[in-house]
């Protein structure tokens, strides 16, 4: 116990500091991610051959990739190799190349939720948007897409709760977050390991299960009756 | 799926229409040509394509050192993840379904954490506890903390996946289980589980699919999977960024293989009578 507590002195507000750089990688690559992800799944459900070719390809793509490959490429390449400088703060740097890693990755997962939800549509929605006179654009924007989000607030959810998670992979994109800590932690005072573990394990239940429990509850809630 | 969707938002296009379609269809292809120009352009510029950099992968023996041993590792951590996976799925998941509360309750607790907590948090603690513990030889910690890692969190997923399936059976399964005399582990080992299983198997070979690429993350915890050798390749050969787009290759492709598989296996149970799968998205996304 005293070890542990030592262990909270030492590290304490370096805990809650990584912890918050999960949340804000959380933050920002959920919203780019859900931007994109709405880009590609309109290209996808599009008239247009060309853009709907683009929307399977990424996804397909993206998907089988694995999110360590696209992280440790935004270190090795984007920065390594092209020099990227989105700011001239360098952890800053490191911090904004794996929120495009996160957001390129999600994006992929939030398109295909949002695609499942647009199937959660009926056909005639989109015959009166069409019978209202609405061409491709203003029926996917105004009468398809709303209803699509509602219905997809579940799968959307669980994309949410993965990218949560999968900030911890941003160890491999060199930036300063909770599981390089741990890893620290683990390496220096193996005698609380165990305690480590839970205590950083703990910060994401605390914050996954409520996440869980309000998707569910605003699933149900906002579904759209048929 | 995707069938219903393409049809939904539009008609089929009037001559009118058809010329915008055509207008916009040629607008997006010159996009996308102008982004893998000024994708080239800027490879280009920073040397990217010379061809030294590629031709190091037609190489026998950056494969034979390097690549396959990588893949090899990564395929035997995937494949017996996958077994312990599927074990520790069955038997948590019956777990949650079984009548006794306090085994109800502690597979619970345990299915709601694991699949709660990050693959690599467990991946780093079982890494650096098992190496210092001593109960393993320090060089085989990383490949079993990935197994472990993989196992934990996606044996939960395939409890959850067993306990949904079961859910979403005829209730006149279990009652005709009952009323041939079977107990009620009896009848979920003999007639639930089994079709549960099956009615669950696209998704489960979709949850391979997480293991296989979850498996990378080994390369974090210095375990010598494709894309740590792959780096390795990588940073002796100047060509980082060709190694990457090579692994990445090499795991997109095994990907699809069981993505189709997926679609396959899918495709050919509709057609069974009786066996209806749930909707993949109210267990998991597979991200």
């Amino acid at each position: 116990m005293e070890g542990y507590l030592s262990l909270w002195d030492e590290y304490g507000s370096r805990i809650m500091e990584s912890f918050w750089a999960n949340l804000q990688l959380t933050f920002w690559a959920a919203l780019a991610s859900l931007v994109l992800g709405t880009i590609l799944a309109i290209m996808r459900i599009s008239p247009i051959p060309s853009l709907r070719a683009f929307g399977a390809a990424y996804v397909n793509i993206i998907r089988n990739t694995p999110l360590t490959i696209i992280l440790t490429f935004g270190v090795l390449v984007l920065f390594g190799v092209f020099q990227l400088k989105l700011t001239n703060d360098f952890d800053l740097n490191f911090f904004q190349i794996a929120i495009i890693g996160l957001s390129i990755y999600h994006a992929a997962f939030f398109c295909e939720a949002i695609r499942s939800g647009v199937n959660t549509v009926p056909l005639g929605q989109a015959e009166a948007a069409r019978a209202i006179g609405l061409s491709f654009l203003p029926a996917a924007w105004l009468v398809i897409l709303p209803q699509a989000f509602r219905g997809a607030i579940a799968p959307m959810g669980n994309v949410l709760i993965a990218l949560i998670k999968n900030t911890t992979v941003a160890i491999a994109g060199s930036v300063a977050e909770i599981s390089g800590l741990m890893k620290t932690m683990l390496e220096y005072r193996a005698d609380v390991g165990v305690l480590i573990f839970l205590t950083v394990a703990l910060m994401f239940v605390i914050v996954v299960l409520p996440i869980g429990a309000l998707v569910t509850w605003l699933s149900k809630r906002l579904a759209v009756a048929r | 799926m995707s069938s219903t969707s393409q049809s939904v938002l539009f008609d089929a296009p009037g001559p009118k229409a058809k010329r915008r379609i055509l207008i916009f269809n040629i607008l997006g292809i010159l996009l996308a040509v102008a982004l893998i120009v000024y994708l080239l352009l800027a490879l280009n510029a920073k040397d990217q394509l010379n061809p030294v950099r590629w031709l190091v992968f037609t190489e026998g023996s950056v494969w034979s050192n390097y690549l396959l041993p990588g893949l090899i590792n990564t395929l035997k951590a995937a494949a017996i993840s996958i077994v312990t996976s599927l074990l520790f799925g069955f038997i948590f998941g019956m777990g949650r379904l079984a009548q006794n509360k306090l085994i109800n309750a502690i597979s619970s607790v345990i299915v709601e954490f694991f699949r709660a907590v990050p693959v690599l948090l467990m991946m780093l603690f079982l890494w650096i506890m098992l190496a210092r513990s001593g109960l393993v030889p320090p060089a085989d910690s990383p490949f079993i903390a990935v197994v472990i890692g993989l196992t934990l969190y996606n044996g939960s997923v395939v409890a959850e996946l067993i306990r949904s399936g079961v859910h979403g059976l005829p209730k006149g399964q279990r009652e005709a289980g009952i009323a041939i005399g079977l107990t009620r582990g009896q009848s979920l080992r003999l007639i639930e589980v089994p079709q549960a299983l099956t009615a669950m198997l696209p998704a489960l070979i979709s949850q391979f699919i997480v293991i296989l690429k979850d498996s990378a993350l080994g390369y974090i915890i210095n375990f010598n999977e494709l894309l740590f050798n792959g780096k390795l390749v990588g940073t002796g050969n100047s060509n980082t960024l060709q190694a990457l787009v090579v692994v990445a290759l090499v795991f997109i492709i095994l990907n699809f293989g069981l993505s189709k598989l997926a679609e396959v296996v899918s495709s050919r149970l509709s057609s069974r009578v009786g066996i209806a799968a749930p909707a993949k998205e109210e267990v998991e996304a597979e991200v």
